[in-house]
């Protein structure tokens, strides 16, 4: 289970936050349309560390940034933007 | 020992080989499937299951086995169609009891749109020959004598689609039942063996690397469930797949009296009794992508909440025991069964939280592709590169759960 310890009100039960994907094009993909058809309809979907945004939609309502392992839902850091 | 752990099935485990006419990564049902058919259909048994941990650890051993055709869109319900049918079939072809039960299964619709999806489900199933009925709330009632059809007042039943063929069976014994047929033809499964490269030579698949060396074939599946991502990666393949969590639980067991499967649009639960008589209750996906198999306390929360606004008898039972698995979702809620850019490696994905029902059909036609390299027309509508050409095969309505 994930826990978010929110910079601005403390640690939060998940179900008070939205998931936010940070979405991002590999700098590999340079042609136009597979960048358009990579934006569309592809993910990173990384096994292991990465970056996401959550809102605090039941709480302070504003957007914090996770640092997490996916494999164990670890959070490494976390700080608001 | 009793009777849900089959203590006589034939495995003819082999020291694993050099090289392999064909290699298929991960041993769930999908993968187990294509070697059977590979070996039944194809008479090709020169072929390599490598599993990283055990067969059927991942999705077909954790889920919820609904087996049902009536989906959204005509193609899928052709295809599901035939997995049903397989599936009727499967015990006398394996020769295994896979408990294999029809129950008949319904969609509650709590809203006048719902109630307008289940009478097209119904429609469109028919016409395409996965017999749906619309019935009525007392229809329903008569269908599952258990359900509170004002929904404790909060989410009265309207009206609801009902699908006899609805089944469901054992997850482990139809992985058995696959892994032993496919072994007694010459076909070798390896356990604890995992794919950690591949090895690609001029855009052809030529092999893998795996913990214990190298291992050669100019054909291989890719059949990982939920970590095809890191498969993908290895091939430089973009996928249109997050891997999300799903969790289901068990009651305590009790008498056998809960007939049919039962499901809400609007809830989004769905509920059936075991051959062990627990209640299995499961729902939607953890709303997070992640590879992490833990269950929590707030799906059981959840769940169990809306689970008892529509049967309150489920109020005096126990929980017994919850589980996670993690569910390779696709961009349009529907499977990949498909080619790819590299030659000789293929893929079958996009299984999310609907794929039990399928492994006999995906089973038998990523058999024939691999078998012939032509793509079967069940399965070309579920190309990977249906995204690219603007084909996608959106059914979210039909695939959210089970
Ligand atoms: C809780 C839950 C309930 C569900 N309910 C239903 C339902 O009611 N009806 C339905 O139709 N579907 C249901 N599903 C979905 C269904 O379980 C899956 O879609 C299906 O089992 C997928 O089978 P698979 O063979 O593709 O994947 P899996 O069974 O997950 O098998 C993949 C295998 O690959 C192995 N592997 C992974 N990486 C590697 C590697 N690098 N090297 C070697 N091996 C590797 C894994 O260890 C795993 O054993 C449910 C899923 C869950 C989690
Ligand atoms: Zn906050």
């Amino acid at each position: 289970m994930i826990s978010i310890n929110c910079p601005t009100c403390g640690k939060r039960p998940l179900s008070e936050f939205h998931y936010g994907e940070i979405l991002s094009v590999p700098d590999t993909i340079t042609d136009d349309e597979a960048i358009d058809l990579d934006r569309a309809f592809m993910y990173n979907n990384t096994e292991g560390v990465k970056y996401e945004a959550w809102f605090h939609a039941y709480g302070c309502r504003r957007w914090v940034r996770l640092h997490r392992d996916t494999r164990t839902d670890e959070v490494i850091d976390i700080d608001s933007v | 020992m009793n009777e849900f752990v089959e203590a006589k099935v034939d495995f003819k485990w082999q020291e694993p080989k050099k090289t392999y006419d064909v290699i298929i990564i991960g041993g769930g049902g999908h993968g187990l499937a294509a070697a059977y058919f590979l070996a039944t259909r194809h008479g090709i048994t020169d072929v390599a299951v490598l599993e990283r941990k055990y067969i059927g650890g991942g999705n077909s051993g954790r889920n919820t086995t609904v087996i049902r055709a009536n989906y959204g869109i005509p193609e899928s319900v052709r295809f599901y169609k035939r997995s049903v049918d397989l599936y009727f079939q499967l015990e006398e072809e394996t020769d295994r009891w896979i408990m294999h039960k029809q129950k008949g299964l319904v969609w509650l619709a709590h809203s006048e749109a719902h109630v307008r999806q289940e009478k097209a489900r119904a429609e469109l199933n028919t016409a395409l020959g996965a017999e749906t009925s619309y019935v009525t709330p007392s229809e329903i009632k008569e269908i599952c004598p258990q359900i509170d059809i004002t929904g404790s007042g909060q989410w009265p039943v309207l009206g609801g689609s009902y699908h006899p063929a609805g089944s469901t069976a054992r997850h482990d014994r139809v992985n058995w039942a696959l892994a032993e047929g496919a072994m007694k033809r010459g076909a070798h499964i390896h356990q604890r063996t995992e794919v950690q490269d591949l090895i690609i030579e001029n855009n052809q698949i030529k092999g893998v690397v795996t913990n214990h060396g190298k291992m050669y074939a100019n054909k291989v599946l890719c059949a990982v469930g939920g970590h095809v991502t890191s498969i993908g990666d290895m091939a430089g393949l973009r996928l249109p797949i997050r891997t999300h969590p799903l969790q289901a639980y068990v009651t305590n067991h009790y008498a056998q009296s809960f007939g049919p499967i039962i499901s809400s649009t609007s809830l989004y639960f769905y509920i059936s009794q075991t051959a062990r008589g627990e209640i299995l209750l499961g729902a939607e996906i953890d709303k997070q992508p992640s590879y992490s198999y833990r269950s929590g306390y707030h799906f059981l929360q959840t769940c169990s909440f809306r689970a008892m606004t529509m049967f309150p008898f489920l109020r005096d039972l126990r929980i017994n025991r919850q589980w996670g698995g993690v569910c390779d979702m696709s961009a349009d809620y529907s499977p990949i069964m498909s080619k790819t850019e590299i030659d000789g490696f293929y893929i079958t994905s996009g299984w999310g939280t609907w794929g039990f029902k399928a492994i006999p059909a995906s089973g038998e036609s990523m058999a024939a592709l691999i078998a012939t390299d032509e793509t079967p027309d069940l399965i070309a509508p579920f190309s990977l590169d249906r995204f690219k050409r603007d084909r996608t095969m959106a059914d979210r309505g039909s695939a959210g759960t089970h």
